[in-house]
């Protein structure tokens, strides 16, 4: 199965076991009392999937509501304003708390960290299937939300608003809560793994940049969200007995709950940014096959973007009534903030430069990343920039910038990374031919819809408006004629991806001549992962050829 | 270390390390050392020292909270990676709280007691309406007059 | 660690290994060696333990921020607490870490008679410690000491605003007072019970836990080569206490 990449002979390829992680134990419960991380994984993988297809389709509603000022569709108003509200809040907590930030983690990462570290599971795996059913806990409450009558508050909950508005917001946030604990406890049994579950040999700086992506995300996941937590508690005890702290009437303060939310939500974006970012250092140099540049300075730079997530949370609230003072510190610790993700994107163009590079499907999404995080990044700092974010803030601009970082970064490098280690999964690979189509509409359909955002902001669209003027109408068409094209690119993603399922296994051990040690399994793996212990003997991202003696 | 090839018996086989740490001495000691340190809180508490109760009252919080935990917790004796957790929990708790009471405390300046007037200010040309002039501060151009 | 290559797929089963050491019955299999597993689990507990700080935390700052928008009715608020009940169950608290920690100890030492008696007290003082609690709970009803919309305690100096609707607080504005009315009482009782609340509901599940751990001791479950759930639950335990060391001065202390 050669799939044209110059590589050493590929040693290690032996007979397809017959037994894998996939078969070996059969039916219902010997999926819902799994104990292996694999399974696991797979159970999250389908779980984010069906959150991503249901907020996805929240989302093409609101483009649609959104295509005239009129609202109409065939004659007939789509959504009233009231339904509006509900539906671009549902979308919004839907994708942020039981899709992305759980995606790339708890599905991706649980089948592979173990599998990289040369380790048989993660540290906790009783844990980590409790953390699975918390996440379905967490998601049929925030079904059970949508169909109690939803929620209007927007997925910032922002008080006084969610306070004293009528719907299940009480029913919704205890839901986010639940979701809360089944990630701290993912990133909990992930940094117990990385620190104690290492094959011999393998140092801190032998780790796959990939596994550094996870720990410094598990970091945040430990730390940043019981805050998210006792917010939410707070938020729910405003509601029901009139505490006295988010809302003014009562003599609460509605900045305070800004800062208790965004303490967790600012860190919570690098939960969802850097997996993808870790995600992006596997590609690209197994698609270049050179050693990636810099090793160390992108593990640096994880564990810093980690740390320094912490103190930039005021720029979500430069015109909501914050101190002028904390405004200015919170906006100059912005800028330092994009130092260590500058950084990584000179690290990874770097390691392109004079690499054997492979254009397969995972790495024409990897360069889609670059592209796109290139301006979500960038815009990012525009916002962070007190003058221009005074107006640029609460418009389309801020929509945009975070759809290019959240969607176009990490979603692009989560279809890269599912794409990667789909052979490893599935043990098939799947059309490449088609694999290239959806990808350029994922492009195509991705910068149609929100590039134009960009424009619709700057000329003062206001965002969660449901009315707008006459003359944003041609702008607000062509996004939503892209949110067209990106599902059409999505739903022939799918289509591709499933129907590789209907073939027989035909992936070999190592498609793309990767290094790490999940690579060095059969594809997919046994139950226990590896037959014997592996040993790691090899420098990270080393792709010159094994001489085996003979 | 533990070899696992090698057959050992199993008492010795694990946890030989921590054989000499603790003890019931150390242990009485840093509960009565507890004890003394409540009891200095308490009586700090019935002088007024203003602002300084409260420094008072936290710092020897701190204190007894440290005997705690590298006493009874054993962070005394542990590896350290469980002492960098131990940290991180309150080193970011602080960042948290530092950065509230930053906003909380500047936010006052804006009580009107606090305001100082804002000078009027020329604005860009093409904004106004011709012939008509715009001022930042109404309040100031009503009391200076027709100035502008 | 081994550089040796180990055999994943038979470690730990007896038959397999002529001159292994006996299989430990709690040995998870996916960990090479107990002592490894025993770090694993403590490292383990030390995050749980980051997550817990960082919860009560979060009330922690709030109470703090709501202290400075509200100083005058924080501190007469304050005064309605008994400091002397604060401090018998800061007294109570300390004395049960230390039997834990002898709990932990006895543990370590293959002591079974000892590990059951310094569990036992420590329950005990759990015990007592709830029902201080209890006693201080009950004053409070009694006064109308309660949180948010159920405050309804007539005495403050400065009259609180939640009685009236807002449509009649208008209507209804006492010409008397000079001083606007404020909420701060309501929002300290507010403070007060969700975080003597939630500090209560972690030495419930504390005493849950400790009585689980005590059966087990007393079946001899835990000995030198395996006191991992002793250890981890006197972490918990003593985490309850470090908060309790810092809650009793803020609430207790301050007047």
């Amino acid at each position: 199965m050669d799939q044209g990449i110059a590589t050493s002979p590929r040693i290690g390829d032996r007979p397809r076991p017959k037994k894998n992680y996939l078969n070996e134990t059969k039916g219902f419960w010997s999926w819902a009392a799994t104990l292996d991380h694999k399974r696991i994984g797979i159970m999250y993988l389908v779980g984010v999937l069906t959150s991503f297809l249901m907020g996805g389709i929240f989302a093409l509603l609101v483009r649609l509501t959104l295509l005239t000022p009129s609202h109409k569709l065939f004659g007939k108003v789509l959504l009233t304003a009231e339904q509006y509200n509900r539906v671009f809040t549902l979308h919004g907590a839907i994708m942020v708390f039981l899709f992305i930030i759980p995606a790339i983690p708890a599905s991706l990462g649980n089948f592979v960290l173990p599998l990289m570290l040369g380790a048989k599971d993660v540290a906790f795996p009783r844990l980590n299937l409790f953390s699975f059913y918390l996440w379905l806990t967490g998601a049929i409450m925030a079904i059970a939300a949508m169909v109690f009558g939803a929620v209007d508050t927007g997925w910032t909950f922002y008080t006084p608003y969610s306070t004293t508005t009528d719907g299940p917001v009480t029913l919704m946030t205890a839901a986010v809560f639940v979701l809360g604990f089944s990630s701290i406890f993912t990133g909990l049994n992930f940094i117990a793994t990385v620190h104690k579950l290492r094959a011999p040999g393998m140092g801190w700086f032998d780790l796959p940049l990939f596994i550094w992506g996870i720990y410094a995300t598990a970091i945040i996941q430990v730390l940043a969200t019981p805050v998210l937590g006792i917010t939410l508690v707070l938020l729910m005890l405003e509601r029901s007995f009139g505490i006295g702290i988010f809302d003014p009437r009562i003599g609460g303060d509605p900045v305070l709950f800004q800062h208790f939310f965004w303490f967790y939500s600012h860190p919570a974006v690098y939960i969802m940014i850097l997996p993808g970012m870790a995600i992006i250092s596997e590609l690209i140099p197994t698609f270049s096959q050179k050693t990636i540049f810099g090793y160390r300075a992108i593990a640096y730079s994880s564990v810093s973007l980690a740390l320094v997530s912490f103190i930039v949370w005021g720029h979500h609230m430069f015109v909501a009534g914050q101190s002028q003072l904390a405004t200015v510190v919170f906006s100059a610790l912005t800028f330092l903030v994009a130092i260590p993700s500058g950084v990584k994107m000179f690290n990874w163009m770097l390691t392109m430069h004079k690499g054997n590079i492979k254009l397969d499907t995972p790495m024409l999404y990897a360069i889609s990343f670059l592209t796109m995080f290139a301006i979500g990044g960038l815009t990012g700092i525009f916002l962070g920039t007190l003058a221009t974010d005074v107006h640029l803030t609460d418009t389309y601009f801020v929509v945009a910038h975070f759809h290019y970082v959240m969607v176009g970064s990490t979603v692009t490098a989560f279809i890269g990374g599912l794409h990667y280690w789909w052979p490893k999964m599935t043990g098939r690979m799947y059309s490449e031919a088609w694999g290239r189509v959806g990808c350029a509409l994922w492009n195509i359909g991705f910068n149609m819809t929100f590039l134009t955002q960009f424009f619709l902001g700057s000329k003062g669209m206001p965002r969660r408006y449901y009315n707008y003027l006459d003359q944003f109408q041609p702008l607000h068409a062509f996004s939503t004629v892209g949110s067209w094209i990106l599902g059409l690119g999505l739903f022939i993603t799918a289509a591709y991806l499933l129907a590789s399922l209907r073939k027989p296994m035909d992936a070999p051990d190592n498609p793309w001549n990767g290094t790490t040690l999940e690579w060095k399994t059969s594809s997919p793996p046994i139950m226990h992962n590896f037959e014997e212990q592996p040993v790691l003997e090899r420098e990270p991202y080393d792709y010159r050829p094994v001489l085996v003696a003979k | 270390m533990s070899h696992p090839a090698e057959p050992t018996a199993i008492p010795a086989h694990a946890h030989e390390h921590e054989h000499d740490h603790g003890g019931t001495g150390v242990y009485a000691k840093t509960l009565i050392g507890l004890l003394i340190l409540t009891a200095i809180t308490v009586a700090a508490a019935s002088f007024d020292f203003g602002q300084g109760n409260v420094v008072i009252a936290l710092f020897v919080a701190t204190i007894k909270a440290s005997l705690v935990v590298l006493f009874f917790m054993h962070l005394r004796w542990d590896k350290p990676v469980n002492a960098i957790i131990a940290m991180a929990g309150f080193l970011f708790l602080g960042v948290f709280i530092m950065f509230c009471l930053l906003d909380f405390n500047a936010r006052n300046n804006y009580l009107p007691s606090n305001l100082h007037p804002v000078p009027d200010m020329p604005l860009a040309p093409g904004t106004a309406p011709a012939g008509e002039v715009l001022h930042t501060n109404p309040a100031a151009a009503a009391e200076g007059g027709e100035k502008k | 660690m081994s550089t040796t290559s180990v055999d994943l797929q038979t470690h730990g089963h007896p038959a397999a290994h002529a001159g292994e050491h006996a299989h430990d019955p709690h040995h998870q299999h996916h960990f090479t060696t107990m002592e490894q597993q025993f770090d694993t689990s403590k490292i383990g507990m030390w995050l749980f333990l980051a997550t817990e700080v960082l919860l009560f935390g979060g009330l922690f700052v709030g109470f703090g921020m709501m202290q400075a928008r509200y100083p005058r009715e924080f501190v007469e608020a304050h005064t309605h607490l008994v400091r002397w009940q604060g401090a018998l169950n800061t007294v109570v608290l300390l004395i049960s870490s230390f039997t834990m920690v002898l709990a932990v100890q006895a543990a370590k030492k293959s002591e079974k008679g000892k590990q059951v008696l310094f569990l036992g007290l420590t329950i005990l003082c759990a015990c007592i410690f709830l029902v201080v609690k209890y006693f201080e709970y009950s004053h409070k009803y009694e006064e109308g000491w309660l949180p948010g919309r159920f405050y309804s305690y007539k005495g403050d100096s400065i009259p609180a605003c939640h009685a009236a609707p807002p449509g009649e607080a208008a209507a209804a504005a006492p010409a008397a007072n000079a001083a606007p009315c404020t909420n701060g009482y309501a929002t300290f009782f507010s403070f007060y019970f969700m975080m003597t609340g939630l500090h209560g509901f972690h030495i419930l599940a504390g005493i849950a836990v400790l009585t689980w751990i005590l059966f087990r001791a007393k079946r001899g479950e835990f000995s030198a080569s395996y006191y991992t759930p002793v250890d981890l639950v006197g972490l918990y335990w003593h985490l309850v206490d470090l908060i309790w060391i810092y809650l009793f001065p803020l609430y207790y202390l301050i007047q």
